[in-house]
């Protein structure tokens, strides 16, 4: 009797394991331990951390009868475009990566794009809004950024419900990105009618914005759009209070997002910032998680608050997830279909990819969240989403002063 | 005569090894390890044709290497050129850039010469930047067809290699004939003592300026081919500051003025190097150890470790150049 | 245009430091642009921890920056001084990538900054900021006391003695050793001073320094080797030469104007502008 009970569990305990049988799924990413990107890349990393532990916690990703439990691989790429291509080809021949992620940034992400294309691995990207990777005729990458274009371009359109007579002025960056940004802005500000009276690029790691503010009031602008980076940005802010430049809206790529703004004091109120994504936006998620979900296990995680940086990484994972889910395994082939097919809603906002030849995997459904720096109840500095109207926890306050 | 040199056979043999290992393996990622020692190597070698041969420092070694990538990428990608004839076709106009600059900037002496080579790196990034045919800040890309001609982007990765592996044993084997001939002679008498040797009737601006001219030639080579492999190009990346600084410190520690020092240096440090980023607690240190090496081999042994092996065994000097 | 001034008159600051300490030994530091970064470091960690007012921490950060420089002195300039010029480049230079290194690990390159600021004064639409006036005053005050110690005082002129003729200053008795490790001091002194001023104009980096060791170069050999009060002028030049192109062209051409005015005037007049005889 008891040799039956003990054969009939064993029994019992070989069906049960091979009826759930675990496979898994490696995604291979480099992230910038050190370098310039380093503060970044960990965020993006952090997103894609927790999207895996939750997803492993409960059971893995399911597909096709199978369940498959996520290993991350990753190396250090020290923000150098050489490691990367480096460390890419090693996980995917090495380490056997069935997916790619990018690594944090436009340069690195389009040369980790090469090595990518070049073995037939799909590989989403976040943290990149560079839009030139996407049209050199590439057949498995897919952006989950909005791409630079629509930095400004949402800005504009908010700022036409407001003033459609304001004076704009564009003093950016002369970097890749904010000029990626202000290209299509300045010809879409003069198509809303707006009367663009200045613009022009500073050299990055300038630090004193004197004579370009000097020539900003002399153009007699009300509306100044612009920034690069923390460091420009934050410096450009403050200066521009120091001058006490009559301006009716600013707005700065990328500086006013980081909790270090809040240093600046009064300098830094009022400033707008678009944005991937805030905590605060309210989207109706289809799949996955809600905002304030995910804000709430990843503060409790890492002691800190997403940023969009993080959103990106999550959101990567959990596109990638559903779109194995619904290929049914890991096929290459089924699971670019999928996502060639996407239009879905989540935390992150709405994200679809473009599929034509020439621009595949370029993101078209996500919209910039615009944040704009107000003063709470008690008079400290508070970020509050101001605009899709849909979206917004707070009243965009036009002229800023 | 340059073959009955036996540095001449340990090049042959140190690229025959090159080629060999990755191939052999069929690894792709030993492959993009060891061009990247390739390309060290190319650089140092170069650099030591103005440091180690002439005493001239040059701080801004590397805008040959970028402005190579920029004009070998400009040509394969909006002119539609192969790569090779792209490549040579850079190495030409840079070096003709750098004689042309060189007879110029090269009238300065010494530490001033070292001096503006920070500014020309620094020139030329800015120029660069805000040079619309070449995309400005945002650079140049690719496209993927780009690989086609080379047997598609996998098979073009391993012939570039090849190619990076070529471009060394050339860097090498052009330092070691500069090194034995008249004009070599010339520019190691302008290092000794730059007064005397014009005295003696060498016109010391036109030997510097073609060296300059000459050192330049290969490095703008491999840049128009790493940039072709790389998929893209901008300012940043074509020109980083970080890149010359260590091909100094890799000379230094191999031995300035020697041939097989530039190899060993830059293998020894890409080493060094790999190993400093892998471990947690030192990757912070990198740029402190490797100046701590530089100050130690300046103070201390300012032959590097070439320089040792010469003073230990003195016959080495005959076969190991 | 006044801002232009303002601006240049920290160049000059900046500038002195290079200029003493390549007029009196012939070195070219290239540690210059890191010690900046630390003199604005220094300041950062004393104005947090004492939240005095920083044109008082001036003071200690100059004492530190001498106490350094000597230190630096004896490391690595003193056993490369009779050697090639390229040696001592080296040295400095491997003393700039070790401090660069040391910051960048207990710094990292996130933006630090000194979050102090002086009313300003208004003058039409035109604001100019209050620490701009209190560093370009804090120049020329700290330009004129150099003045005043190397012509008017003993050690002073022990210093340009030996930088004259260093043998005939030591068989006239003057411990060339000890001057030369305190002009060194001087001039890293300088240095931090420089960079401690500019700390509270804008948010640094380890990395901020080099920006201005490039402006220190051009402003040296435009001013000519070991003049304080030249080195301050042509500062003050170069901030009025960006104030006036600046309205005729993108500000990001400057910096390739400066580097371009820097090979120029280095080929034109090799030996500096207002040159020594002997470098």
């Amino acid at each position: 009797m008891k040799r039956l009970f003990f054969a009939l569990s064993v029994l019992c305990l070989f069906a049960v394991t091979t009826s759930v049988a675990q496979q898994t799924l490696t995604i291979g990413f480099t992230v910038s331990k050190t370098g310039k990107f380093s503060v970044d890349s960990l965020e993006q990393y952090r997103g894609v951390e927790l999207w895996r532990d939750q997803t492993n916690a409960a059971g893995g990703i399911k597909a096709g009868g199978k369940s498959y439990k996520i290993q991350l691989v990753s190396y250090d790429d020290e923000s150098d475009s050489k490691r990367v291509q480096q460390l890419y080809t090693r996980m995917i021949l090495q380490d056997k990566a069935d997916f790619m992620f990018s690594p944090y940034s436009s340069p690195l992400t389009a040369t980790a794009a090469v090595v990518s294309e070049q073995y037939g691995k799909i590989m989403l990207t976040s943290g990149a809004a560079e839009e030139k990777t996407y049209k050199l005729g590439n057949h498995y990458l897919y952006q989950m950024f909005a791409p630079a274009a629509h930095y400004f371009t949402d800005v504009l359109d908010m700022l036409k419900t407001k003033d459609p007579k304001a004076t704009v002025a564009f003093v950016y960056e002369d970097s890749p990105f904010s000029v990626a940004v202000v290209t299509p802005a300045k010809p879409y500000a003069q198509e809303l009618g707006f009367n663009v009276t200045f613009s022009e690029a500073y050299a990055p790691n300038t630090t004193d914005f004197s004579p370009i503010i000097d020539k900003v009031i002399a153009a007699k602008a009300t509306v100044l759009l612009g920034g690069g980076h923390y460091a420009d940005g934050s410096t450009l802010a403050r200066q521009l209070q120091g001058h006490k430049v009559p301006l009716k809206m600013i707005t700065l790529l990328v500086a006013p997002d980081s909790p270090q703004w809040t240093e600046l004091g009064d300098a830094g109120v009022g400033v707008i910032v678009p944005s991937q994504w805030e905590p605060q936006v309210a989207f109706k998620a289809q799949y996955g998680p809600s905002g304030a979900e995910f804000a709430k296990t990843y503060t409790a995680k890492y002691n800190t608050p997403p940023s969009y940086e993080s959103a990106g990484g999550y959101a990567c994972g959990l596109i990638l997830q559903r779109a194995v889910e619904q290929a049914g395994g890991i096929d290459t082939a089924k699971v670019a279909a999928v996502l060639n097919a996407t239009d879905l809603t989540t935390f992150y906002g709405r994200t679809k990819f473009a599929t034509a030849a020439n621009e595949h995997g370029l993101q078209v459904g996500h919209a910039m969240v615009l944040a704009q720096w107000q003063k709470d109840k008690s008079g400290s500095p508070v970020k509050q989403v101001v605009w899709p109207l849909a979206g917004k926890s707070a009243d965009l306050k036009y002229p800023m002063h | 005569m340059i073959f009955k040199r036996p540095s001449f056979w340990l090049i042959l043999l140190i690229a025959a090894v090159f080629v060999y290992l990755p191939l052999r393996a069929e690894d792709a990622a030993m492959r993009e390890d060891m061009i990247l020692v390739a390309l060290a190597i190319i650089l140092v070698s170069n650099l030591n044709l103005m440091i180690g041969y002439t005493g001239y420092v040059n701080f801004g070694h590397i805008v040959f290497y970028g402005l190579g990538g920029y004009v070998g990428l400009y040509l394969v990608s909006v002119r539609g050129w192969h790569l090779p004839t792209a490549a040579l076709t850079a190495g030409v106009f840079v070096s003709i850039c750098a004689l042309l600059f060189g007879l110029g900037v090269l009238r300065l002496r010494g530490a001033y010469f070292a001096l503006a080579t920070v500014g020309i790196l620094q020139a030329v990034h800015a120029f660069v930047s805000n040079f619309d045919p070449w995309g400005r800040s945002t650079g140049m890309y690719l496209s993927f067809e780009a690989y086609e001609p080379l047997g598609g982007a996998m098979r073009a990765l391993w012939t570039t290699y090849y190619l990076v592996v070529g471009v060394m044993a050339l860097s090498l084997i052009l330092s070691l004939v500069i090194k034995r001939s008249k004009f070599g002679l010339g520019l190691f008498a302008i290092r000794e003592d730059e007064d005397a040797a014009v005295v003696l009737g060498i016109n010391a601006t036109v030997y510097k300026a073609i060296i300059y001219s000459v050192s330049a030639f290969l490095p703008a080579v491999a840049g128009a081919l790493m940039f072709y492999k790389n998929g893209m190009i901008d300012p940043s990346i074509a020109f980083e500051y970080m890149l010359s600084i260590e091909g100094i410190v890799m000379l230094m520690l191999g031995g300035q003025g020697t041939v097989v020092g530039a190899a060993l240096g830059a293998g020894l440090y890409e080493r060094l190097r790999s190993y400093l980023l892998t471990s947690p607690k030192l990757s912070n240190f990198h740029l402190v150890i490797a100046g701590g090496l530089l100050l130690v081999v300046v103070l201390f042994a300012s032959g590097g470790l070439i320089g040792w092996l010469y003073k230990f065994v003195p016959r080495s000097q005959e076969v190991v150049e | 245009m006044i801002d232009g001034v303002l601006v240049g008159a920290v160049y000059g600051l900046a500038a002195m430091g290079l200029s003493l300490i390549w007029g009196v030994m012939d070195v070219i530091n290239l540690t210059h642009g890191a010690m900046i970064a630390l003199g604005m470091f220094g300041m950062y960690l004393m104005f947090t921890a004492t939240a005095m007012n920083p044109y008082v921490l001036l003071l200690p950060v100059i004492a530190i920056g001498l106490v350094l420089g000597i230190v630096v002195y004896w490391m690595a300039v003193h056993r490369v001084l009779g050697r090639s010029q390229l040696m001592s480049l080296l040295s400095t230079f491997s003393v700039n990538m070790m401090v660069i290194g040391i910051g960048t690990a207990l710094w990292s390159t996130s933006p630090y900054n000194v979050n102090f600021t002086l009313p300003g004064i208004t003058v039409g639409a035109y604001t100019f900021t209050g620490n701009h006036i209190a560093a370009a005053s804090s120049a020329l005050i700290i330009a004129l006391a150099l003045e005043l110690f190397l012509y008017r005082t003993r050690p002073g002129r022990a210093i340009r003695a030996v930088a004259d003729n260093r043998e005939a200053a030591e068989l006239m008795g003057i411990s060339s050793t000890a001057v030369l490790a305190i002009a060194f001091g001087i001039g890293i002194a300088l240095a931090l001073g420089s960079g401690a001023l500019v700390s509270t104009l804008f948010p640094f980096t380890i990395l901020s320094g080099a920006v201005y060791q490039l402006k220190s170069f051009v402003v040296t050999v435009l001013a000519g080797l070991g003049k304080p009060l030249g080195a301050l002028a042509a500062g003050v030049l170069l901030g009025l030469l960006e104030g006036a192109v600046t309205p005729f062209i993108a500000v990001s051409w400057i910096p390739l104007i400066e580097f371009g005015l820097f090979v120029v005037v280095l080929i034109l007049f090799p030996r500096g502008i207002f040159g020594r005889a002997t470098a």
